[in-house]
């Protein structure tokens, strides 16, 4: 049975469609077939995190006005045999996106996915809309920061408002994805600390990924996180979420703690 | 350069609600102003003096038209003092205004025959010949509350001016809450909480923590800035004393 995930936040610049990549190759990775949908039509970026602009031929915007077959538009990943990636245009803007036309491309896509993940732009309208509309589970992406948290909050709102579930009146799962930790910052009082996020938006956690250096890199790389390099924090932090997705139960670890630990063995053995 | 005020205190506004008669035209409409010359020549003055709202959602007509039969209920002494479900093209400037958000309300009595001499059967047709006045009856309540059973999110209002409403769970910043009665919130209050909205002085706002963008009992509205520092994070309650909202810290 097919799932369908939409990664969305409200904001932009949290790392929506970084965290796409991320869990989509995640996925993938456990041999589960994955497709990334991109639904920024009009800023696509997905395919430059993908490392698959050069190859893009036909788009959703071209599969929904019936020009291209989807089989056409979709772009197997060259690392991942699991992995595709289905663009959004840039040349267009988001009102080419109908309900109908996506409906009919989620419906193809749920026959032959085991995971369809698409990335939301930013925003509340129709683009976002349309890309919450057909999901099962929602992966609300926010930053330990007051803005980020109210924008996630108003979404996890429309998700229990203006999706397929909530009109059949059944609920989607909702996770927290904490994106962009700096535990030196939370400390130090300049950012949100988890346990105030979790309390204002109360849905659980599904991971926190610190801010580093490697999520800059894999980007540039045109490569996921995941794929780039599976060992870096950030990678971990995507690896066990994409588990946590999957259903399994992994303890959760703050960043800042583990570190902290570490420090201290390492402080000491300075000294 | 920033603005002066003039005087600390602030407006205040209430709400009030008048039973309004609803008209609801038919076609042909010749037809219903016959109808209606037939009611007013029962009971004369039916109309006098009470508001009247113009209800046109399921009339087919134009501007021209709806014009003409506002001249000719006006010739019968009928002043509209607004028109529900109207397209924004059937209007023009003179007109009454477009209303809308109004309930159905207990049905009108429609008055008995003035001649009494008029048999049962008449009496009986004017009653099939009334749907000039809604027939939407509700029950008499009790004081009438609603509960919500989930955090109310930024964006989300919660309008209930029947009564209380309880929340349980928090009310996100950019949220709000809109109570005839009163407010009750089993978790932080971070947006805004309007107690009392349609002119209830006793109203009052409870919550578990307060850090509210906005409280208002009874159009009197206090902002974050206003507020008492040691109150923040506190289970507190809230109250009208005059054009004054009071506090109080539970626990």
């Amino acid at each position: 049975m097919a799932k369908v995930v939409v990664v969305t936040s409200g904001k932009g610049g949290v790392g929506k469609t970084t965290s796409t990549a991320a869990l989509g190759a995640a996925l993938a990775q456990r041999n589960e077939k994955t497709v990334v949908v991109d639904f920024d039509v009009g800023l696509r970026n997905l395919d430059l995190v993908m490392g698959a602009e050069r190859r893009v031929v036909y788009d959703l915007v071209n599969v929904i006005q019936g020009d291209a077959k989807l089989t056409q538009a979709m772009i197997r990943d060259k690392r991942l045999e699991t992995l595709f990636l289905l663009p959004a245009s840039q040349t267009r803007d988001k009102d080419a996106l109908t309900p109908e036309g996506v409906e009919r491309v989620m419906d193809e896509l749920k026959k032959h996915f085991d995971w369809i993940i698409c990335d939301s732009p930013a925003g509340i309208e129709r683009g976002a809309t349309l890309a919450m509309r057909h999901a099962d589970v929602a992966v609300v992406v926010t930053n330990p920061e007051v803005s980020s948290v109210r924008d996630s909050d108003r979404i996890i709102g429309l998700l229990d408002a203006k999706t397929e579930r909530a009109e059949r009146g059944e609920r989607v799962e909702k996770h927290l994805l904490l994106t962009r930790y700096d535990a030196v910052r939370a400390e130090r009082g300049d950012m949100l600390k988890v346990d105030d996020v979790l309390e204002i938006l109360s849905i659980p956690l599904i991971g926190i990924v610190p801010e580093s250096a490697d999520v800059l890199k894999a980007s540039n790389l045109g490569a996921p996180v995941t794929l780039a390099d599976s060992r870096s924090a950030p990678a971990i932090a995507y690896l066990d979420a994409a588990r946590r997705l999957a259903g399994e139960t992994l303890p959760i670890t703050i960043p800042g703690e583990k570190r902290g630990f570490l420090g201290k063995i390492f402080g000491r053995r300075a000294a | 350069m920033t603005k002066v005020l003039t005087d600390a205190r602030s407006i205040r506004i209430k709400g009030r609600s008048f039973l309004a008669l609803v008209l609801s035209p038919e076609l042909p409409l010749d037809w219903w102003l016959g109808r209606l010359d037939d009611l007013a020549a029962r009971s004369a003055g039916f109309f006098l003096g009470r508001p009247v709202v113009l209800d046109v959602a399921d009339l087919e007509i134009d501007r021209a038209q709806l014009k003409g039969l506002i001249e000719e209920l006006g010739k019968r002494n009928v002043r509209i003092m607004g028109i529900e479900g109207g397209r924004p093209s059937l209007f023009e400037p003179g007109m009454p205004p477009a209303m809308k958000g109004g309930r159905p309300a207990p049905d009108f009595e429609v008055p008995e025959n003035e001649p009494a001499a008029e048999s049962s059967k008449a009496a009986a047709e004017v009653a099939s010949a009334a749907p000039v006045i809604r027939e939407e009856v509700q029950p008499a309540r009790a004081t009438a509350s609603i509960i919500v059973r989930e955090p109310v999110r930024s964006g989300q209002s919660v309008i209930f001016p029947e009564g209380d409403v309880t929340v349980i769970g928090s009310v996100a910043s950019g949220a709000e809450i809109i109570a005839g009665g009163s407010v009750h919130i089993y978790g932080t209050l971070r947006g805004r909480a309007l107690a009392g909205s349609v002119g209830n002085a006793s109203a009052r706002i409870f919550c578990r923590k307060l850090e509210a963008e906005l409280l208002a009992i009874d159009g009197v509205y206090k902002t974050a800035e206003d507020m008492a520092p040691g109150l923040r994070g506190q289970a507190v309650q809230l109250w009208l004393e005059g054009d004054s909202i009071m506090a109080e810290r539970l626990n």
